[in-house]
């Protein structure tokens, strides 16, 4: 099996440890995993904000990048979203080869949980992680990309893990992409009740399938010195001794 | 309240960002929302999880809908015949003003100067209360939300329950100083309990009910083939006003129609569930026409368009059409809990609001609604009729940058960056320099990783978040160092 | 009639993309959801979810059903009672009632006056607690049931659908139905429940069952 990792652009230049992560962990499990050098961004920022016609080039460079693969393994469940609904809609905007080759893309395209439980048929990664963990659904790996308890059953294999349930669980963040600039002050209140909730488990670490969620919680966390680290998924799962979260 | 320039939905309030900044500060709403959509959301879930098909029910829901629109013109013009032989009148509007002059002169033709209403979003879209008033006669709100709401001289903020940003204490007072004014006084010793506030606006609105000659409804749904029309309720406020009076004038807008009367059977499961998450509602009432000797034998039906055909012409938007105005969206919103319906200025508030308002007065006059979501996806997974909400949010963003109907606009700040950040993100090559130059730069501005201001429109998410600085070397700079000894 | 013209044009102008020829039917509509949410014991299904809404539930055998009502009307203290056309003789009690007849029909202010109404049901729904009423013999004419505050509604066993879409397909649309879901209410003020509006602020129902016929 051919694996390429789309690391996107975020966790590119920002969490690049994350990127680092998901190798550890599928190169444990025996995989080769490749990283095709023309990929940037699947243009879920343009896609979002309203600039579907800027995004078109970067669905087309996306599916020249990743054509051939057996799977694209990316850990962003909001990315992974994009490709698979937004990409297929907006090729038809562009060149007349781009629906073809969207379609031969996007459905390969795997969030990293999806792609170990479903794909690999794995939950127990191998992972050693002694701290107090709560995990946080983003809405993307909620309700777009439904990955169920996925996330949770790959979480519970994890040695040494105490792994405490976050109350209301599915409420929104208030991230939203450009809404937390757009609508600073909504996006607050809704950090505000997500922190506390946060805060009450009594956890070290929150974690999630994206970090970009992570850096609005994180981001709200630390500016209160709450002592609670957000870490992607993807670093427990890679996880294998003392490390300090 | 007022109507907008357009005479559609009205737009009183500023841009969204604006007026969500001033309700996020009154904590009495913060805390009525909070408690009201955290009730609802519990009993819409039960009443929702106890049907095992609910999805099915939905699908078809949502199937029978998207019938109904691709084939409006057929089912209107069937709906007409139908009320029509069943002794009813219909009318046209195809906009507010035509609407209100339809129904002003409806009122007039009886001689009345008063009428009772039902709850009705079409109406209060209108402004029928107020087209009403300026000839002379006084509407009278007979939903108990909505009495609040006429009382207090406030303006709606939910769908389902007007008045849920006023509490128990708010109440008494307006009632206790304006009940007087309209018809029968409160109490002079009313308490704020709740049994107490009820029997004061079930005293103060009998008398109308009694001696009403006219009423005025919406319509939740009307059945093109028998001419049946529906109004879904709890107080029996409804049922006063369909029933006892003379005339019954029915605003309906055009998107309401139904092709079959048993088709009800799958709103009238979804609907009471949704909405106020109950297995069915206290009343729902039906009739077709007029029925010699029981309830109104004068029946006006009055086909509403404004805007709505407009909505239809979107093929991604025109799925807006298919709500029945559950309010499941707005109970299950994080948006809308937080800054209640005010905020959207619109008499369509919460997630449908903020794709139906910028499309039956055009994006250009509603621009930040689309923008008023974090497109977390609540809202369509509660939608009864699988309204895909941040799909049309989404569309409607677009329609807003590129300029949508309302003509080309200068580009903005944020245009000419999304536009370099497009180039920039299609060229890796220009791509790593960007993420050199960020890291060089976070690493000047950030102290211990972290940056703590942020200049310009970044100000308000760095006024209550710390920022990561870019760490040194990004993903495919590592790659290239170690998994391919380059540089 | 040209407003008419106007909308019906711009609605057929904004379907342009539907093809000419396609059909409503051609829009498909799955209807794999179920026609019935009941199990096998619908009766006891309806008195269970009546009983849920705060309203007062009685099952009797038939020779009991005259003394359910005169036990129901005396509970409720209610003497003056609106009887509809049509009500079965065989169900009102004996003794010193002042039955009210709607014939000459009443004015708003008799129906106000009145202490409670006695009728039947139409068809009643066990999954959602409903009954409904079509104006037929024993129901009357609308008004009757929703002045007076209180409602004591008698249904017949046999009357029980299990669910909303048998109820729907029994019914005649062109009479002019109420569907009762317990009694009037609210939930307006801090969405906490109030029962009693406007509405009957109380709802009895008694269910009569043949003996064998019920669970």
């Amino acid at each position: 099996m051919r694996i390429a990792l789309f690391i996107t652009c975020f966790n590119d230049t920002m969490f690049p440890g994350t990127g680092r992560a998901v190798l550890r962990v599928l190169e444990r499990l025996g995989h080769t995993v490749e990283f095709p050098q023309e990929q940037t961004c699947c243009g879920q920022m343009h896609v979002n904000t309203g600039y579907r016609r800027a995004a078109v080039p970067l669905v087309a460079r996306f599916a020249e990048a990743f054509a051939g693969y057996d799977a694209v393994v990316t850990p962003s469940a909001s990315c992974a979203g994009t490709v698979r609904e937004s990409h297929p809609l907006l090729a038809g905007l562009g060149g007349a080869g781009l629906p073809d080759a969207v379609a031969a893309v996007a459905p390969r395209v795997y969030e990293l949980t999806e792609f170990l439980v479903d794909v690999l048929g794995v939950t127990d990664v191998g992972a050693h992680f002694p701290h107090r963990v709560t995990y946080h659904p983003t809405c993307h790996s909620l309700r777009g990309l439904r990955l169920g308890d996925r996330p949770l059953r790959l979480l519970r294999a994890v040695r040494g893990i105490d792994l405490v349930e976050l109350p209301r669980a599915d409420a929104c963040c208030g991230f939203g992409g450009t809404f937390a600039i757009k609508n600073a002050d909504t996006s607050t209140a809704m950090l505000a009740d997500k922190m506390s909730d946060v805060l009450n488990t009594g956890a070290e670490v929150v974690c999630a399938a994206d970090n970009s969620c992570l850096m609005h919680i994180g981001g709200g966390l630390d500016r209160l010195s709450a002592g609670v680290r957000t870490m992607h998924l993807a670093e427990i799962l890679a996880a294998t001794g003392g490390q300090r979260p | 309240m007022s109507t907008g320039s357009d005479g559609r939905v009205w737009l009183g309030t500023p841009a969204f960002p604006k007026a969500a900044r001033t309700a996020l500060t009154d904590t009495q709403l913060r805390r009525n929302l909070r408690h009201a959509t955290s009730t609802i959301r519990a009993k819409r879930l039960q009443a929702v999880e106890e049907l095992t098909d609910f999805e099915a029910l939905r699908e078809a829901g949502s199937a029978l809908k998207r019938r109904t629109a691709r084939h409006l013109d057929r089912y209107l013009e069937q709906l007409e015949r139908s009320v029509t032989d069943a002794g009813g009148t219909v009318h046209w509007a195809a906009d507010a003003a035509e609407a209100n002059q339809i129904v002003t002169r409806l009122v007039r033709a009886t001689g009345e100067r008063e009428v009772v209403k039902v709850k009705s979003m079409a109406t209060q879209e209108i402004g029928l209360n107020e087209a009403l008033a300026e000839a002379g006669i006084t509407a009278y709100e007979t939903d108990l939300a909505e009495l609040i709401v006429q009382l207090g001289e406030d303006r709606p903020s939910h769908i389902l329950v007007p008045a849920i940003h006023r509490n128990r204490a708010e109440i008494r007072d307006i009632f206790q100083r304006e009940m007087g004014a309209w018809g029968r006084a409160a109490p002079r010793d009313l308490d704020d309990g709740l049994e107490s506030l009820t029997e004061a606006a079930r005293q103060h609105l009998r008398e109308k009910f009694l001696t009403a000659r006219v009423a005025v409804s919406g319509a939740n749904f009307a059945a093109a083939d028998t001419g049946t029309v529906v109004v879904v309720e709890s107080e029996g406020n409804g049922r006063m006003c369909l029933t006892l009076p003379e005339t019954l004038i029915t605003v309906m807008g055009i998107e309401k129609v139904v092709p079959r009367f048993t088709d009800l059977e799958v709103f009238l499961q979804l609907l009471p569930r949704s909405s106020t998450g109950e297995r069915m509602n206290p009343y729902t009432s039906t009739w077709t026409g007029v029925v010699a000797g029981d309830g109104p034998q004068a029946f006006h039906l009055v086909l509403l368009d404004n805007g709505r055909t407009d909505v239809l012409k979107d093929t991604v938007g025109r799925q807006a059409l298919a709500c029945i105005r559950c309010s499941a969206c707005l109970n299950v919103c994080p948006v809308y809990e937080r800054t209640g319906g005010h905020s959207y200025g619109s008499v369509y508030p919460g997630p449908i609001g903020a794709v139906l308002t910028p499309q039956l007065v055009g994006v250009g006059q509603a621009a930040s609604l689309p923008f008023a979501s974090t497109l977390c996806g609540a809202c369509y997974d509660a939608c009864p009729v699988k309204i895909n909400i941040p799909e049309v949010l989404t569309h409607l963003r677009a329609e807003v940058v590129e300029g949508g109907r309302q003509g080309l606009r200068p580009p903005t700040a944020e245009a000419v960056a999304m536009k370099a950040a497009a180039a920039v993100l299609n060229s890796p090559r220009l791509w790593r320099m960007a993420q050199r130059a960020a890291a060089v730069g976070g690493g000047v501005v950030g102290r211990g990783g972290r940056v703590r201001r942020l200049p310009g429109p970044l100000r308000g998410w760095s006024n209550a978040r710390d920022t990561a600085v870019p760490p040194r070397e990004s993903f495919r700079d590592w790659w290239r160092k170690n998994r391919e000894g380059g540089g | 009639m040209s407003s008419r013209r106007t909308v019906l044009g711009r609605i057929r102008a904004a379907l342009a993309d539907v093809p000419r020829d396609e059909t409503p039917d051609q829009v498909g509509v799955v209807r794999d959801y179920l026609r019935s949410h009941a199990g096998h014991d619908v009766v006891g299904l309806f008195v269970e979810r009546v009983a849920d809404y705060g309203a007062t539930v009685v099952r009797c055998a038939p020779d009991e059903a005259a003394g359910a009502v005169a036990a129901a009307l005396e509970r409720h203290g209610a003497r003056r009672v609106i009887v509809p056309e049509g009500f079965p003789a065989g169900l009102l009690p004996d003794g010193d009632w002042g039955w009210v007849r709607d014939d000459p029909p009443l004015g708003v202010t008799e129906l106000d006056a009145a202490e409670g109404t006695l009728t039947t049901a139409a068809v009643a729904i066990a999954v959602t607690g409903t009954v409904v009423l079509d104006a037929g013999p024993g129901q009357g004419r609308r008004a009757l049931t929703l002045v007076p505050d209180y409602h004591l509604c008698v249904v017949h066993a046999d009357r029980i659908v299990p669910d909303v879409p048998d109820a729907l397909g029994g019914l005649d649309p062109r009479r002019p139905l109420t569907f009762v879901s317990g009694p009037s209410a609210t939930s307006d003020i801090e969405l906490e429940r109030v029962e009693g509006v406007h509405g009957p602020r109380t709802l009895d129902v008694i269910v009569v069952e043949s003996r064998g016929a019920g669970a």
